[in-house]
């Protein structure tokens, strides 16, 4: 049934416990917002969350000339992958109260986990949203959105209990992950943040060319579970 | 009720770069040796395999090499006007858990410390005055000095296969070498490793600017190299993923690359994982240690009876053994008495990002492949007309272009959206890091005591810790930025971001894993928990080892010192084993 070892080992990566119904999807391709297909497509997120992650995030690394932006590169997928995973329950984070707040240098001090903080986060979202557009986020116009991530980035959005700064850090450290870390977690799709940069992939041997200044790094770009097929034996990504 | 265990000669409380050491040295003196490691086992087959360590979002982003939070962790505060609150999880600095420590996870940036860094009080107060020191500087003298420890700085160099330039043999300047080191007894055993683009563009523009650049010293092999062990290391590649991370090429010096081949074959050394010590135990009269109480990984509590205790738990751990072990008198900032937790200290850091045209390729780099000056380090230059005790050093280290955490953009360069990816296109390749890495003096406010609210995963009170940095420190550290900049600008085509570190000090940003002292050396029992030779002064049979001893820190990464140390410690251990007491007394 899954045929494909590249998406078996990220999988064992990502250390979820996945659901059938989710390989099966996994397996038919990108389309991460299929829950309309009676399939659950998604590992942590409900649907409408999907919704709002897919249309944030493609603001926060919009497609453009460049290339590809978060959404085509697999960023909602890698999030909900990560948040249903160990580091979404704050396995190895100090969890016992109690919990009074404190200053900035002292550090993050909620008891929320990272996916706690998205499910709150994004209700609160939805809620601001309708009472000032009449509109979930992923309904409002680009401008809209990018009003309101502006005003979540400020610490002007009321989510209960949880600065909404504390949340638009999240969302957007989570994002850059999914952008650039290795394509083996879900994001990154046919490197699409490497080949924005030049990154060539975890290669291990530049005992040849690290002498040769200036010049591009001719071989292709590979990841820990090796390279797309039929990619072109250069790289000319990155702006040098 | 923990269960007890038959005896041992030596037991050691963890299994990192220092234990290894002590282990290597105590064997070959005949004795049996058990070491307790709290983490796991891991080697280079097959943790460290570059089929899968390469991976910047598990290690360097998750941080899943590191100590769990869960388990272990401490609170904090700037001061003691506030509330410590616990670290819930890691930033500023990154304790080790694991067989080899944070030795398989370092840089291998392997410094030597200035002759004046352990003798600092006296020389301060000859060339500068009494009245130099600011009045709440715990400065002191560590009670050994640079001519004591060369020949064990020697030892670690040589077991590392350290790449580098000497610049100061016997006495004799040597070119291209740092210019302002102690004399050594002989060079590197290996030469520097290749220089990149980046610190290429360094050396150019410092020597413009009429400093003397030379290459960092490198505990990444530049050849193959067999050790005087006769374990042998590969080549670095220059893969750049060193620090956060194992090498998976037996290039960068740990535990497992130039130690364990042989230790591990020993019939008078064992070591147990998963075995977290959490209490060194005493006899009636509190003069002498009994051996440890450890929880393995079922949560069963077990006692090892020992001749002897050495304390190899990373600089925090080791004051938070004593303090629960209620071994020493702990210090009071108040009445600034007692010792244990005093004179915490760590490193300050800066950094200058230069923007340039040339393409760099900052992926191709080593965790200790650097370019430096050292001509505001220590007291290589007069401090009078600065008013600041103290330096560091400045470097374009290129450790790698991991693309999540090691990329530069310039300071008007949008933080998200369509502005961002173009700069990141446009910066990734060509930009790069003037890093300054500065001293942290001791000062009465700073230091380690228990918490009085929350506990770790086996109900020992967390280690509090009261820090932030003072005025000496962010004056020096905005001294050794502007310098930084200098150089920066002598970049062909370069704009310069410089990025002052200001206080206060947060635990949040990742800074160094450069934590120091708490159980100081020196000569003194009223300012220092061990004596020069890293025992204790309270129970003779125990001893320290690791920057927990650093009275104070100097303007290097730690480890170079640390190995000098832990070497010219277990030639003590070898005196004292045959005749055991105290090696100095008051
Ligand atoms: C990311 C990183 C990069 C670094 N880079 C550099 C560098 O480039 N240059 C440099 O000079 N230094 C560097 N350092 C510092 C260097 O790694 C340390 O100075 C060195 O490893 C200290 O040796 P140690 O034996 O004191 O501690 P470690 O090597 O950390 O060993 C301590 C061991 O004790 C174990 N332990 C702790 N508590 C207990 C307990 N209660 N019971 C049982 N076991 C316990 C730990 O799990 C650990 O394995 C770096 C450190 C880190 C984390
Ligand atoms: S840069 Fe060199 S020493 Fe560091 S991990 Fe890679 S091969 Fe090993």
């Amino acid at each position: 049934m899954n045929h494909d070892p590249a998406r078996r080992d990220f999988l064992r990566l990502v250390g979820v416990a996945v659901p059938a119904s989710m390989l099966l999807c996994a397996c038919g391709g990108h389309d991460t917002g299929s829950a309309a297909r009676g399939v659950r497509s998604t590992a942590y997120f409900e649907s409408g969350e999907m919704d709002f992650i897919r249309a944030a995030t493609a603001r926060l690394i919009p497609e453009d000339a460049l290339g590809p932006g978060a959404d085509k590169a697999g960023v909602p997928a890698f999030i909900d992958l990560q948040l249903a995973g160990p580091y979404g329950r704050a396995e190895r984070w100090y969890m016992q109260g109690p919990w009074p707040s404190g200053t900035d240098s002292q550090g993050y001090q909620l008891r929320y986990t990272p996916a706690q903080i998205y499910r709150q986060a994004i209700a609160g979202i939805d809620k601001h949203c309708r009472a000032k557009y009449q509109q979930s986020f992923a309904g409002l116009k680009t401008d809209q959105q990018d009003e309101v991530l502006h005003a979540l980035e400020g610490g002007k959005v009321d989510l209960g209990d949880l600065p909404s700064k504390t949340f638009f850090n999240l969302l957007w450290q989570n994002t850059q992950e999914g952008f650039l870390a290795d394509p083996a977690y879900g994001g990154n799709r046919d490197f699409a943040g490497w080949k924005l940069i030049g990154f060539p992939g975890p290669r291990y041997n530049y005992v040849r060319e690290i002498g040769e200044y200036g010049k591009p790094y001719g071989q292709p770009y590979v990841s820990l579970i090796g390279r797309v097929p039929g990619e072109a034996l250069t790289h000319a990504g990155g702006a040098a | 009720m923990a269960r007890r265990l038959p005896p041992v000669d030596v037991v050691l409380v963890g299994f990192g770069w220092t234990a290894s050491i002590i282990a290597q040295e105590l064997t070959d003196a005949g004795v049996q040796v058990l070491a307790l490691e709290r983490g796991a086992w891991r080697d280079t087959v097959p943790d460290f395999a570059t089929d899968h360590i390469q991976d910047e979002l598990r290690y360097a982003v998750r941080k899943q090499i590191f100590e769990s939070p869960e388990r272990e962790t401490m609170t904090f505060r700037n001061n003691t006007s506030q509330t410590a609150l616990p670290m819930r999880h890691l930033g500023s600095f990154l304790p080790a858990a694991g067989v080899g420590g944070a030795g398989v996870h370092w840089n291998g940036q392997c410094w030597r410390f200035l002759p004046q860094d352990f003798v600092i009080r006296t020389h301060t107060e000859q060339r500068y005055g009494k009245g130099f020191i600011p009045a709440d500087m715990n400065l002191q003298d560590w009670g050994v000095t640079y001519e004591e420890l060369e020949p064990h700085y020697d030892r670690f160099e040589y077991l590392c296969g350290v790449s580098g330039q000497a610049g100061n043999v016997g006495g004799q300047l040597v070119a291209g070498g740092n210019p302002f080191e102690g004399a050594r007894a002989r060079g590197y055993p290996l030469p520097p490793l290749e220089r990149c683009a980046s610190t290429v563009l360094f050396d150019k523009a410092a020597r413009e600017v009429g400093f003397k650049p030379f290459p960092c010293p490198a505990a990444n092999a530049s050849r193959p190299y067999r050790n005087p062990l006769g374990v042998q290391m590969g080549q670095c590649t220059y893969c750049g993923y060193c620090e956060w991370f194992g090498c998976g090429n037996y290039s960068k010096a740990s535990p497992q690359t130039t130690i364990l081949p042989v230790l591990l074959k020993k019939d008078n050394f064992r070591f147990k994982t998963h075995c977290a010590v959490t209490r060194v135990n005493t006899d009636n009269t509190g003069k002498r240690a009994t051996g440890v109480t450890y929880v393995d990984v079922d949560g069963n509590e077990w006692e090892q009876p020992a001749q002897m205790v050495v304390l190899c738990a990373f600089a925090h751990h080791n004051v938070h053994l004593l303090l629960v072990s209620k071994i020493g008198q702990p210090y009071d900032p108040v009445s600034n008495t007692g010792v244990v937790g005093r004179n915490y200290a760590y490193q300050i850091t800066s950094s200058v990002d230069v923007f340039q045209k040339e393409r760099l390729n900052p992926f191709m780099g080593a965790g200790a492949l650097g370019q430096a000056v050292d001509e505001f380090n220590g007291d290589n230059f007069d401090h009078g007309p600065q008013g600041f005790v103290g330096g560091g050093y400045i470097a374009l280290w290129n450790t790698g272009g991991r693309p999540i955490l090691q990329h530069y953009l310039p300071e008007k360069a949008p933080k998200w959206g369509a502005g961002w990816k173009k700069a990141m296109h446009e910066n990734y390749l060509t930009a790069c890091s003037i890093a300054t890495h500065g001293s942290v003096m001791s000062y009465r406010s700073s230091y380690l005591d228990l918490d009085p609210t929350w506990r770790d995963a086996y109900g020992n009170p967390l280690l509090r810790l009261t820090f932030d940095f003072q005025p000496n420190e962010l004056k020096m550290s905005g001294f050794l930025t502007d310098k930084a900049a200098q150089i920066g600008r002598a970049i062909p085509g370069a704009t310069v971001h410089e990025k002052k570190r200001g206080g206060p000090y947060s635990i949040v940003p990742y800074q160094t894993t450069h934590n120091t002292g708490g159980a100081v050396m020196g000569n003194d029992p009223k300012t220092s928990v061990v004596n020069r030779y890293l025992q204790s002064w309270d129970v003779p049979n125990l001893w320290v080892m690791g920057s927990s001893v650093f009275p104070q820190n100097a303007g290097y990464n730690p480890t170079g010192t640390v190995g000098a140390l832990t070497y010219w410690s277990a030639a003590a251990m070898k005196r004292y084993l045959k005749n055991p007491g105290p090696l100095v007394t008051t």
